[in-house]
């Protein structure tokens, strides 16, 4: 790679030179540009706020193949922080402009825009890279990233992750002046799943006090919303981002406030409290996209032991920073330990089952009332789909599941935590 | 730390796991395992009106066995977002029912559906509670304020309201309520 006015002077300083605090088996070379410019592949996942800072310091730091996927367009209220857009952006694709600036201003970056939705992509299609990033502002989404990412984790015999099966992870989030970066090796650090308690509830008020004892603005916008809607627009569906609709919920709340005798509703605040909006702070972003991609360089490279495994920001009252090792939940639905079985695909139901009791690898001597699963088709449940789901178990199991390599979930009040089981068929 | 990169070539691994998009949500996923666990009360129910498959509507039927509400049968509509466990179920009673905590809509006064929910708890503590507020309506914090306040002033009265309705129907306070014995 051609040493453009020395700009990869100071990251060679990091990955050509020997070091006391590099990560296990970090190979000092020079090599390494080459390798982060041409052969690693790193997807971004979100184009707002997080992610132009992300594609803004990954492409900085070497990074030279990335993909970057949101389904948005952009909006004139994304200007202040958004930084790759500008106002005859406005109503674009996101990452299609981000990408397109990113390559303007980058030299030898390949930056590829996919303006979709993360749901119309399939596994093969991240299965692809090597990394992936996530800039994202719901939990819906980094669910859907995480059961990806996980998806692709295969375990051994004894139930160890297989290591090179591991698709990591890295995760940026902001919400006004706190935000975090976090680091998921799945099967090795908790996934999103594991930890899910970490995410703040939505503040919700009781339904009672919004119906009789409201004290604040926000009790009177919550009641318009979600009581008075639907009692007065008798099926229309509320939608937030119709102007007539918002109006009227300003305006009822209005009049419901001064009834009781509050102040301080706004249209302002109405569009906030019903669509949950924090405002976005700029430097929080910088602050966690620029230690999520160091965190990338680190995971690529080995070139620093890396972060373990999650690093919360607040910048409330001055900078504050604290990074917490949590654990993996052995309960997790989504990166539990998983297991390959082998079975004929003539076996019935029953007798997966009974192979599963007495597999000692599989943890069998365990189950008392197992319950399958084969992704959204429920096969043997215990409780009230009992009798609706006996039938199948004089079924064959190839009749039963996709095929070879199906994932089957085994639910039982016997084990620490859900198991997976790949079903591998053989003839018998 | 591991070494993702030791091997710098991308390992092509055979194509194991059936390949195409996700099949559930893990809300979804977290559904299989409360409703394999499920333990109804005697007189409770479940139907899943989409079928076995399809997890994430459902309806509860709520028959009590004891108290002001005995004899009737109330009917729960679950709608679980896919973001469930972070977010509670959505919650409405299909059948109209005079209760202090329950409005004319169907919507239902019990904290753990909004301010007091955790991913901890279940498809089963919902209808714990949803079995509580039968046995237990609570009139310090109304829905339905003028059943609270007959409940609060003349709880005689309140119960022979809530009886009659239940098992003829009755008009209580300009609102119909049609019978719904069990």
């Amino acid at each position: 790679m051609e040493d453009l006015d020395g700009r990869w002077r100071d990251l060679n300083r990091l990955l050509a030179r020997p070091g006391n605090i590099v990560g296990p088996g970090f190979e000092p070379q020079d090599e390494w540009i080459e390798f982060l410019q041409h052969q690693v592949r790193v997807l971004c996942v979100g184009a707002g706020g997080l992610g132009c800072e992300l594609l803004k310091d990954l492409a900085l730091s070497g990074f030279g193949n990335i993909d970057v996927i949101d389904l948005d367009t952009i909006d004139v209220s994304n200007l202040n922080r958004q930084f790759l857009f500008r106002m005859k952006d406005v109503g674009k694709s996101k990452a299609k402009v981000a990408a397109e600036r990113v390559m303007e201003r980058v030299q030898g970056v390949t930056v590829t825009p996919h303006f979709c939705r993360i749901e119309e992509k399939d596994r093969d299609f991240y299965e692809e890279f090597h990394l992936i990033l996530l800039g994202l502002d719901s939990l819906e989404a980094r669910r859907y990233m995480n059961q990806i990412a996980c998806s692709f984790l295969e375990f051994d015999e004894d139930g160890k992750p297989d290591l090179s099966t591991i698709k990591p992870m890295i995760d940026g989030g902001t919400e006004g002046l706190k935000g975090h970066a976090r680091v998921i090796l799945p099967g090795i650090t908790p996934c999103f799943d594991c930890t899910l308690w970490l995410f703040p509830p939505q503040t919700k008020f009781p339904l009672c006090t919004l119906a009789e004892t409201p004290r604040s603005p926000a009790h009177c916008i919550e009641y318009v919303h979600l009581i008075q809607w639907p009692q007065e627009k008798g099926g229309e569906e509320f939608d937030s981002d119709d102007d007539t609709h918002m109006q009227w919920v300003y305006q009822q709340a209005l009049k419901r406030a001064q009834q009781y005798g509050i102040q301080g509703v706004t249209l302002q605040l109405t569009q906030g409290v019903v669509k949950n909006i924090i405002p976005a702070i700029a430097s929080t972003n910088a602050v966690v996209a620029a230690a999520c991609t160091l965190e990338a360089l680190k995971l690529v490279t080995l070139c620093s032991t890396g972060m373990n495994n999650y690093m919360m920001y607040v910048g409330t009252d001055g900078i504050y920073t604290h990074t917490a090792q949590y654990e993996r939940d052995t309960q997790c639905l989504v990166c539990g330990a998983g297991v390959p079985m082998q079975v004929s695909p003539t076996a019935t139901l029953q007798e997966v089952i009974d192979t599963l009791k007495e597999s000692p690898a599989l943890g069998g001597r365990h189950l008392r009332r197992p319950s399958i699963s084969s992704g959204s088709s429920n096969l043997y449940m215990h409780g009230p789909l009992e009798e609706s789901t006996r039938p199948n178990l004089r079924k064959t199991i190839s009749s039963l599941v996709d095929g070879d390599g199906s994932i089957l979930q085994v639910n039982d009040p016997g084990l620490a935590g859900p198991m997976r089981v790949s079903l591998q068929f053989r003839q018998s | 730390m591991i070494k993702l990169f030791s091997v710098k070539e991308k390992q092509q691994k055979e194509a194991a796991a059936a390949h195409g998009k996700l099949k559930q949500s893990p809300g979804e996923l977290r559904l299989q395992k409360d409703i394999s666990e499920l333990n109804l009360a005697k007189g409770t129910t479940i139907i899943f009106p989409q079928g076995k498959d399809k997890l994430l509507n459902f309806e509860i039927t709520i028959r009590p066995d004891e108290g002001l509400y005995k004899g009737g049968a109330f009917v729960f509509s679950f709608n679980v977002p896919t973001s469930y466990p972070h977010d509670a179920p959505k919650v409405k009673c299909k059948t109209r029912v005079y209760h202090p905590n329950i409005d004319l809509e169907g919507n239902v006064c019990l904290n753990i559906l909004r301010e007091d929910w955790k991913p901890v708890l279940s498809t089963n503590s919902i209808i714990y509670g949803l079995q509580f507020l039968f046995l237990d309506p609570n009139p310090d914090d109304p829905l339905n304020k003028d059943a609270a306040q007959m409940l609060q002033n003349d709880a005689r009265s309140f119960e022979h309201s809530v009886r009659t309705s239940i098992s003829r129907g009755a008009h209580i306070g300009g609102s119909y309520f049609p019978p719904c014995k069990a």
